[in-house]
């Protein structure tokens, strides 16, 4: 290999540098936000009863995962978080597939989703449970019902945003209006569908924890609602500080997807 | 020599809720079996809308567009229409890309198969088959779409300002080469262009058309002698400054 000139071993070097420093400073803001609630909390500055301390989450966190019932609740709310996100998908997309191949449909649909798009879901999760009863499946219409108006929105505005040459050239070839959609619609899309289910699957994790507020006998929105009427602010906490990290890894889980794809 | 396209009074307007624009008025014009013509005009005269015409992708309000072997004005019924840009998918290989046309008309035979790859090997691309089009330079991309265009074996090439999308040195390289590939391969061809030096090194036949509404103002048969046979060449050729001159003036006269 080729002997790196002084000046691109000092780029390298610098940039590296500054890795480390953003990893490292990340790190210490945790370490001293940590330290300065458990501080706070263990000198009485604050009421630890209420505010809970980073020890005794960790402690409850521990308990209940030698108790099972963190796992339970854990796995309930991914379970139905990614249940969601897959009819968010699949719904979102085979709806604005069809409103693009019928545009007087789509035309007529516009006001209404719109409508749709920007009513708050929070206001139907009491009408799902009259509607769909007290369990697991109002949790999962009502994510899907966060989620699934933007994403069709979303894709659909993108379909109608492909060059218009590219739809000429597959008609030029002799191509129908499938070819248009199966050969450059959809393909051409697939960065925009990735970055959506980068959001929606946020926006699921959102009516999953709302449903589980309303009606549900298990999961973390239950487990925040629970703690919050008996008083166990330790649960709460912990279920909050859970819910961080999941949505996080679901986000890098979709994110690593879309490296992969661009490779 | 026999006819391959006849255009007989073609019209066609655009509408719009605020009125109609007559682009096209009147048109009427031939091409030969063999014979590489090209179309020149002002911008906004209608050229690419006559090729859309031709090509069957829009129908004209009134005329008739004949071409030989063609009962019915479908689009790639024996035409090839090679638009601005390449626009190459970038999901797919250059292969793939190439086989886009076949794969639409199921026509992905054996016999097709391999003539691609004569053609790839004939025009340098053989080692570029496997790769994303984002790895070509302009001219070989430009290249890669006259074989997707050439796949479906057309009598007719429609070029639609083919190469007004490259730079000044590699326009003139890759005008070379389309202009002999496409003589090589026998095809008859019709191009649009507003360079008027384009037209003078390609074409046996000149139609010049006029300012919105377009209609044919001249027809302009182009020969050069037999020593200047590429379009490079040709433009070294003491009658090449003289058909511009004349095309100049005729577009430069209104009316």
């Amino acid at each position: 290999m080729d002997k790196l000139s002084a000046a691109q071993v000092k780029y390298l070097r610098d940039r590296d540098f500054h890795r480390k420093k953003v990893i490292l400073c990340r790190a210490a803001l945790l370490l001293l936000i940590l330290a300065a609630w458990e501080g706070a909390a263990r000198t009485g500055l604050i009421n630890s009863f209420i505010f809970s301390s980073p020890v005794r989450i960790a402690v409850t966190a521990w308990e209940m995962a030698l108790d099972g019932s963190l796992w339970l609740h854990l796995g309930v709310t991914l379970a139905e978080t990614l249940l969601s996100f897959l009819a968010v998908t699949f719904f979102g997309l085979l709806i604005a597939i069809l409103l693009w191949l019928f545009p007087s449909a789509a035309e007529v649909m516009e006001p209404y989703l719109v409508m749709l798009n920007s009513l708050p879901k929070s206001a139907l999760a009491p009408l799902l449970i009259v509607w769909l009863g007290n369990n697991v499946k109002t949790v999962i219409v009502a994510a899907v019902s966060v989620a699934v108006f933007g994403s069709v929105i979303t894709l659909h505005t993108g379909f109608r945003e492909i060059d218009s040459d590219k739809i000429k050239l597959i008609y030029s070839l002799g191509g129908s209006k499938k070819d248009v959609m199966f050969k450059v619609i959809v393909p051409g899309s697939v960065p925009m569908l990735v970055s959506n289910m980068k959001v929606n699957v946020g926006l699921c994790l959102v009516g999953v924890i709302i449903g589980e507020f309303l009606s549900a006998k298990a999961g973390l929105g239950y487990l925040i609602i629970y703690a919050s009427q008996t008083f166990k602010m330790d649960w709460m906490l912990m279920s909050i500080v859970i819910l961080c990290l999941m949505s996080t890894l679901l986000y890098q889980g979709i994110h690593m997807l879309e490296k992969k794809y661009d490779r | 020599m026999e006819t391959m396209l006849s255009l007989d009074q073609v019209c066609f307007s655009y509408h719009t809720v605020g009125g109609e624009t007559l682009a096209l008025s009147d048109i009427t014009f031939s091409v030969d079996c063999g014979e590489f013509a090209a179309i020149v005009g002002p911008s906004g005269c209608g050229k690419s809308t006559l090729l859309s015409l031709i090509c069957g992708l829009i129908k004209p309000e009134s005329g008739k567009i004949r071409m030989a072997g063609r009962q019915d004005n479908t689009p790639a019924n024996g035409i090839g229409y090679m638009l601005q840009k390449d626009h190459l998918f970038e999901w797919r290989s250059v292969y793939d890309n190439i086989l886009l046309g076949l794969e639409i008309q199921k026509k992905l035979t054996e016999q097709n198969l391999e003539r691609i790859d004569r053609m790839l090997k004939t025009y340098g691309l053989s080692s570029f088959a496997q790769m994303k089009p984002s790895a070509l330079s302009g001219g070989m991309k430009q290249r890669a779409a006259l074989i997707r265009t050439l796949a479906l074996d057309p009598d007719l090439l429609l070029l639609d300002e083919p190469f007004s999308a490259l730079d000044y040195q590699t326009r003139l390289e890759v005008a070379d080469d389309i202009g002999t590939i496409i003589r090589q391969e026998g095809k008859t061809a019709i191009l649009v262009t507003h360079d008027l030096s384009e037209a003078i090194s390609m074409a046996d036949r000149i139609i010049i058309l006029s300012h919105r509404p377009g209609t044919v103002k001249q027809v302009l048969t182009v020969s050069f002698p037999a020593e200047y046979d590429t379009p490079l060449k040709k433009r070294n050729a003491e009658e090449f400054s003289r058909y511009f001159n004349l095309i100049w003036k005729e577009l430069k006269s209104h009316g």
